[in-house]
């Protein structure tokens, strides 16, 4: 496959997988809760929805700033898949988001601010490991693109273990699930209202959704890397990743900031930074 | 077929109610009713929502609340009054700080009768209310076609459930 098919691919299937995996989720939520939940294609309903309704400009730089958001989020996964040095798209990733930060702190609301805050720090918490996630994959394998390293004849995972459960770990953080969904919640009623999207209205929020299934397809993406034997063992284990999420989003409630910021660094640095650190001493 | 019949979202205003019609309400969102079969999200953010269900009456106090709840929600948008109090300000309706029923505040567009409204009662609401906010897209987007300005909400006259 050449990168700019792979490039094409992403951009096209990605949302369509992403919003498929969150219909998914909506369903096997309300199924451990003992209820029918929503349609498989629920999500799709509700961003066609929003497309139609009315969107409410409080800050006329929001629209295009979410707009960067979601074309950086998609051009994050197209980079990666097509070909692109995996170091260079994680500064993309962040750009994304700070898109997002920025679309959310041009408007007054202080539910909007205080989300806002929160991704910042929620960056703070994941960024620095996936560039280290990213530097150990090139290191072990010696290729610096995704093609590279699925050639590359090292397995990923078996070098890197602590790598891949940091990376779940960190996974928690960025799908916004419970106990670390401190930016943005899925759910009513709470301190937050609903975070950084709060002011964000119609095809304002349609934007926000469609990047978050970007984001969930670009974690898969993420997750073969270290399953570069075997893409459908990859696929696989996401999937199992992702019901573990949706297990602990049910069963936790959101922690405060500085745990989040706290945990994700002590994980990072005790299993993600032991693992480099045993890669770089056996000299491999 | 447009996209607000498969996902309504709510918000939920308890205007001066005694709480009965609000345990009912939040009984909707339980696995017996289960309303989210039918893509309802009930959320807390008037911006995101699609239907204002008020239960309770309107009281010198929350009257603003009502009314900025009310603006801030997007076109196309409905309101629905669940119970006595919120159709007419029930049995505190001679309360001397009680102005009445949602409708002396904002346009409603469907009562749900009841003390307390039964939930499948309020689903019933719910859903004649998506009926009306159908209606309301159709006006927006032939508005739109025709290059008229913004419909104004709630210019529809109220139906009864």
């Amino acid at each position: 496959m050449s990168g700019l098919a792979g490039a094409v691919l992403f951009v096209v299937l990605a949302p369509v997988a992403g919003g498929l995996l969150v219909g998914a989720d909506r369903v096997v939520t309300a199924r451990m809760q003992g209820r029918v939940g929503p349609p498989l294609l629920q999500p799709f309903y509700d961003v066609g929805k929003l497309l139609e309704k009315e969107a409410r400009q409080v800050n006329p730089v929001a629209e295009p700033l979410l707009l960067g958001h979601l074309a950086f989020m998609a051009l994050t996964g197209a980079l990666v898949l097509g070909g692109v040095d995996l170091l260079f798209t994680v500064f993309v990733f962040a750009l994304a988001a700070l898109c997002l930060v920025l679309a959310a702190g041009s408007v007054a609301s202080p539910f909007s601010h205080a989300g806002a805050e929160r991704e910042l720090i929620v960056l703070l918490a994941t960024e620095p490991f996936f560039i280290l996630m990213l530097a150990a994959v090139c290191k072990v394998t010696g290729a610096s693109t995704f093609a590279g390293v699925l050639a590359s004849p090292v397995a990923v995972a078996e070098e890197l273990p602590g790598v891949l459960l940091a990376f779940l770990f960190v996974a928690t953080v960025k799908l916004r699930k419970s106990p670390f969904d401190i930016a943005a919640s899925h759910h009513p009623h709470q301190e937050l209202v609903s975070g950084l999207t709060s002011d964000m209205s119609g095809r304002l929020l349609a934007y926000v959704h469609l990047a978050h299934w970007y984001e969930t397809a670009l974690l898969a993406v993420f997750v073969v890397l270290f399953f570069n034997r075997s893409v459908p063992l990859g696929l696989a284990v996401f999937l199992l990743a992702y019901a573990v999420e949706i297990l602990v989003d049910n069963s936790t409630s959101r922690a405060k900031w500085e745990l989040v910021l706290r945990s994700s660094w002590a994980v990072t640095l005790l299993f993600s930074g032991g693992n480099v650190l045993a890669v770089f001493l056996l000299g491999r | 077929m447009s996209f607000f019949r498969r996902s309504p979202w709510i918000l939920h205003y308890d205007g001066s109610s005694c709480n009965g019609c609000d345990i009912e309400v939040l009984a909707c969102l339980t696995p017996l009713y289960d309303v989210e079969r039918f893509g309802v999200v009930n959320t807390g953010n008037p911006k995101h929502a699609d239907i204002l269900l008020v239960t309770g009456s309107v009281n010198e106090r929350n009257v603003e609340i009502v009314e900025n709840l009310y603006r801030q929600m997007p076109d196309p948008k409905v309101v629905v009054a669940v119970g006595a109090c919120a159709c007419s300000g029930g049995i505190f309706a001679r309360a001397y700080n009680v102005q009445g029923g949602i409708d002396r505040v904002v346009p409603v567009d469907v009562y749900v009768p009841g003390c307390a409204a039964r939930p499948e009662r309020i689903i019933d609401g719910v859903v004649q209310g998506i009926a009306a906010l159908e209606g309301k897209r159709a006006a927006m987007a032939a508005g739109r076609r025709r290059g008229a300005l913004r419909p104004q909400s709630g210019s529809q006259p109220a139906g009864a459930a």
